[in-house]
């Protein structure tokens, strides 16, 4: 089984577009599993209409509550913390959930033994079926640590369901930025898919999470989304991926008719056009990828 | 007014708002913090001279080999798994280390001192009469929040006064510093007890010099750690189903989990449905302003230009964003009354 994840760096250049798009073409010809490593904001399910099966917890981390009828005011907890996490009312201390980091720094201070630490339900995962195979996918509950743990979980399910199932191919929609949701989204992977635009920005956070691949010596290829926006750009970043000797995988033109399948909440391989044109060619040219090993 | 602008979705126009806020506030000579240390792009648009740069990072454990004794309670009490003792060895993994000097502190013999690793850097300088201050993560680092916490500080908005009051310079690393420090001249100590976040319902500052908070996308740690202690936050969205979903999420963290005003603008207003609108009608969330979906400005952005600078007609219309905004900081029980006028109507100049 190849695992192929698309990243972007900057978001809302079209990763999710591509993958439902990547997930259709590819469950014509193979047996395929799809994760949405995006679990702060989960979207692949918008566009790809799956049937829920199964809901599961996600509990990680800890925080840090502190017994009011134990606590002697000392204040050890707040002088430990490196997270400001706690505040003093009427002599009594109390922790912001949402600053504590769970690291029970103040727990092993704690002179009066006031503090304990507690198991967060931090969010939920997914076990989901689309028309183009199984879907894992994630929600980290709003402000939670963890969304790299998270993505590890989904992928690691999703993994072993398409050992289970002798799929071809892990399809996995990655999160933005290059931090640890990132990080672990690209973990494992055979191939990188990085979905750019031809912007100052697109340009600028590309590099970074090319970067990103090659420490962690993924191969990867780029496709260029919006293409016609702005040719100078397009000419740049292909000139970029040429220096660096990353394939391209194809230019997508701009077109209205994307977010208009994306409201009627289909792929937009599913309707005719330059851009489901252009995706067959990056999905042709990503199998040779994949098959070649880079 | 710390104004945080902030986004669920990606790519939505975050850095467009900001960028175009920071300009139209000019005379009031705005701080701007980019805040999206794995992907900052405000530089990219303000063109800062940045004449400051430092390191930056957080303190791990450096075991001391002829001191340690092997008892492995330095594994026993971090929560991370950042340290194992195996034999006679004592491994520290960087990458899960949170610096929170427990292992230090719980150390029997005294062998683990704390030694900082380099995470990224922090930058600063003008852009014309706009403070500008940036963090960077490092490729490869999997930790931005330690980055983003002492940005804030080093920026100088982390205080309960009017921000910013100078540079919290000079302090030295007590313990008590938010678990990381920059290399060369400390920030500042952090304030036990002092809270950064604010209750709901309690007025925020609407005064004082403006201070532009440009958000990562998402929903999880960076993100708050960047909206602790902002008086109020914009949400950019556009009228679109991935678009809904992620402000749905944004709302759910902005205005439930930390208790600030929200309101939204909406980007590439005329693609799409006429969802996003329905859910901030019925939410009670006003909408502040419409950027429509127009190539010119799309072409604009894609080449390094600021909306302000491709339709000078916006700078009042961002002015006006921001009092309502501080509006909103100031009354946020009465945030209905701002949406009095039909929605989507122009009300005192606003799209």
């Amino acid at each position: 089984m190849k695992q192929l994840v698309v990243l972007s760096g900057k978001g809302g250049t079209g990763k999710t577009t591509v993958a439902a798009a990547l997930a259709h073409l590819a469950a014509a010809t193979q047996r395929l599993v799809i994760a949405d490593a995006d679990v702060d904001a989960a979207n692949l399910g918008l566009v790809l209409a799956p049937t829920l099966q199964a809901v599961h917890a996600f509990d990680s981390g800890e925080v840090a509550v502190v017994d009011p009828a134990a606590c002697t005011g000392c204040g050890e907890c707040a002088a430990v913390c490196r997270f400001e996490a706690f505040t003093s009312t009427g002599g009594i201390y109390t922790v912001d959930p949402l600053a504590c980091e769970g690291c029970a720094a103040c727990f092993y201070a704690c002179p009066a033994g006031a503090i304990r630490m507690v198991l967060q339900r931090a969010g939920e995962w997914y076990e989901a079926q689309t028309r183009f195979g199984p879907l894992y996918h994630a929600h980290l509950f709003a402000g939670q640590e963890n969304s790299g743990k998270l993505v590890t979980l989904v992928k690691q399910q999703a993994r072993l369901r398409g050992f289970d199932d002798e799929a071809d191919l892990l399809l996995v929609d990655g999160p933005p930025g290059i931090g640890c949701p990132a990080i672990a989204a690209l973990a494992g992977a055979d191939a990188a898919l990085i979905v750019t635009e031809p912007t100052v920005a697109g340009a600028h956070d590309m590099a970074r999470v090319v970067g990103l691949a090659e420490h962690f010596r993924v191969p990867t290829a780029v496709l260029i989304n919006k293409a016609d926006l702005n040719p100078a750009q397009t000419e740049a970043l292909t000139a970029f991926c040429i220096e660096r000797d990353i394939p391209l995988a194809g230019r997508i033109p701009f077109d209205p008719t994307v977010t208009e399948a994306m409201v009627r909440g289909q792929p937009i391989t599913e309707s005719g056009g330059p851009v489901t044109e252009a995706l067959h060619t990056a999905w042709a040219d990503l199998q040779a990828i994949l098959s070649a090993g880079l | 007014m710390r104004l945080a602008v902030a986004s669920g979705k990606g790519g939505t126009g975050k850095t467009t708002v900001a960028v175009s806020m920071a300009l139209s506030l000019e005379a009031a000579e705005p701080l701007y913090i980019d805040c999206d240390v794995e992907e900052p792009n405000a530089a990219l648009f303000l063109r800062p001279t940045l004449a400051e740069r430092r390191e930056v990072g957080q303190y791990i454990p450096e075991v001391n080999a002829d001191l340690c004794v092997h008892c492995g309670r330095c594994a026993e009490v971090c929560r991370f798994h950042a340290i194992a003792v195996i034999g006679q060895d004592v491994l520290v993994f960087p990458e899960l280390c949170h610096g929170c000097g427990s292992c230090t502190r719980n150390c029997p013999t005294g062998a683990i001192s704390e030694i900082l690793h380099v995470m990224g850097a922090l930058e600063r300088g003008p852009a014309g009469p706009i403070t500008f201050a940036q963090g960077i993560l490092n490729v490869g680092e999997a930790m931005a929040v330690p980055v983003i916490r002492q940005l804030k500080r080093w920026a100088g908005t982390d205080d309960e006064g009017t921000a910013p009051t100078g540079l919290s310079e000079g302090g030295s690393r007590d313990g008590s510093d938010g678990g990381g420090d920059v290399r060369g001249s400390s920030v500042g100590p952090g304030r036990p007890g002092s809270r950064p976040g604010r209750a709901g319902g309690r007025p925020g500052r609407a005064g004082g010099r403006p201070v532009i908070l440009d958000a990562p996308p998402g929903t999880s740690c960076p993100v708050v750690e960047t909206l602790r202690g902002a008086d109020a936050v914009l949400l950019v969205t556009e009228p679109t189903p991935f678009g809904l979903h992620d402000l749905r999420i944004a709302v759910q963290v902005a205005r439930d989990e930390l208790e600030l005003p929200v309101a939204v603008i909406i980007n590439r207003d005329g693609v799409g449905d006429a969802e996003v609108e329905a859910f901030c009608a019925a939410e009670d969330i006003p909408i502040l302003l419409r950027i429509p979906l127009r190539r010119d400005i799309a072409e604009g952005i894609a080449a390094g230009q600021a909306l302000v600078e491709i339709d000078p007609a916006y700078r009042s219309r961002f002015v006006e964003v921001y009092h309502a905004m501080e509006a909103l900081a100031q009354h946020p029980v009465s945030r209905a009354a701002l949406l009095t006028t039909e929605p989507g109507a122009p009300k005192g100049g606003l799209l």
